[in-house]
């Protein structure tokens, strides 16, 4: 067995999260908190200016997030204000590093603007979002449900949803 | 189907009986399955056509992958809601006679997913015959839910029972 194998220096380092605080200036109406916690980084962002805030991080050469890996859907419960929140979990193959994008619903308005223009594996991500917990994408190409029956009745994974189904 | 109508009208009542036994011979020694693996209890399913077990002493070794193939569909696994049309379609395309063996705890009442996703029961969707125990049952349990559908098939009617006045 060969003791030691050549690797490429991104591919043998962690992946690490980006400092956000560059961005911050930039969208400073759409970014209301950058949180940092065990090493991760987390940006709390308004629905409002989204798609500009996901286009800059995208597009930008020294951020060039160009893989959109998970979007996340969470219910805060039925009490809490906002109720949803969406978490989207960008990469960069290029430059091996990542961030975090939240945003919070309200119960009463839960929509958010596609992201499937900026990349394509948004497209079924949304789509289970909105067949788990009912938030409509703007814009999107094809809003059906992924995983249930297309005749299924409610939102599984919202807390108020009965265990066993309607 | 078949033999009841065309036979059975002509032979005298005597013979009707032995017939049964006849027909019914021939049923319960090739009880063809059709393949509907769903989750694990399909592994267990596959490993009883296997040497050690070797289902073929009963007769039920030949999985068919076409419904029109088959006798007896093994459920073996959870059936999701968005399964159970599919699952439905499937045992309708089956000639008759048929019948069906629902293979573990989840097929049978859900088990542990009980939830949104998962019919509680695959009886709510096709008439079952043999429900097997176990999560999921050894090869030997599925061998004795075909043994236990073999004496189902033994006590059948073929022809139609004349009404006693």
């Amino acid at each position: 067995m060969s003791e030691s194998i050549e690797r490429a220096p991104s591919a043998t380092q962690y992946p690490r999260y980006v400092d956000a605080s560059q961005v911050r200036g930039k969208f400073e109406t759409t970014i209301e908190e950058v949180i940092e916690a065990v090493s991760e980084v987390t940006v709390i962002a308004r629905r409002d200016g989204l798609v500009a805030l996901m286009t800059h991080l995208r597009d930008e050469p020294s951020l060039r997030f160009d893989y959109l890996s998970d979007i996340a859907g969470l219910d805060l419960g039925e009490f809490a204000s906002p109720r949803f929140a969406l978490s989207y979990h960008l990469y960069s193959l290029t430059h091996n590093h990542r961030l975090r994008i939240k945003v919070l619903l309200d119960e009463e308005d839960p929509r958010v603007p596609t992201m499937c223009p900026l990349w394509k594996s948004a497209n079924w991500l949304e789509r289970e979002i909105y067949d788990m917990f009912g938030v409509t994408f703007d814009g999107h190409p094809d809003l059906r449900r992924i995983l249930m029956p297309v005749d299924y009745e409610g939102h599984p994974l919202r807390k108020d949803f009965p265990i066993k189904g309607y | 189907m078949g033999l009841e109508t065309t036979v059975g009208d002509l032979l005298p009542e005597v013979i009707t009986t032995r017939l049964d036994a006849l027909v019914n011979w021939g049923r319960k020694s090739s009880i063809w399955p059709a393949t509907f693996g769903l989750a694990c209890c399909a592994i267990e399913m596959m490993a009883m056509t296997d040497a050690r077990n070797d289902v073929a002493r009963f007769g039920a070794e030949v999985f068919r992958a076409s419904p029109r193939q088959a006798d007896v569909m093994i459920v073996a696994g959870r059936v999701s809601i968005k399964m159970a049309p599919v699952l439905r379609r499937i045992y309708d395309q089956m000639p008759e006679p048929k019948w069906v063996i629902s293979m573990g705890v989840c097929a049978s009442a859900g088990g542990v997913f009980n939830n949104y996703a998962i019919v509680q029961g695959v009886d709510k969707v096709v008439p079952v015959d043999v429900f097997v125990p176990g999560c999921p049952p050894r090869p030997e349990g599925l061998i004795w839910a075909i043994m236990k559908l073999q004496e189902k098939i033994e006590r059948e009617k073929v022809f139609k029972e004349e009404k006693v006045a």
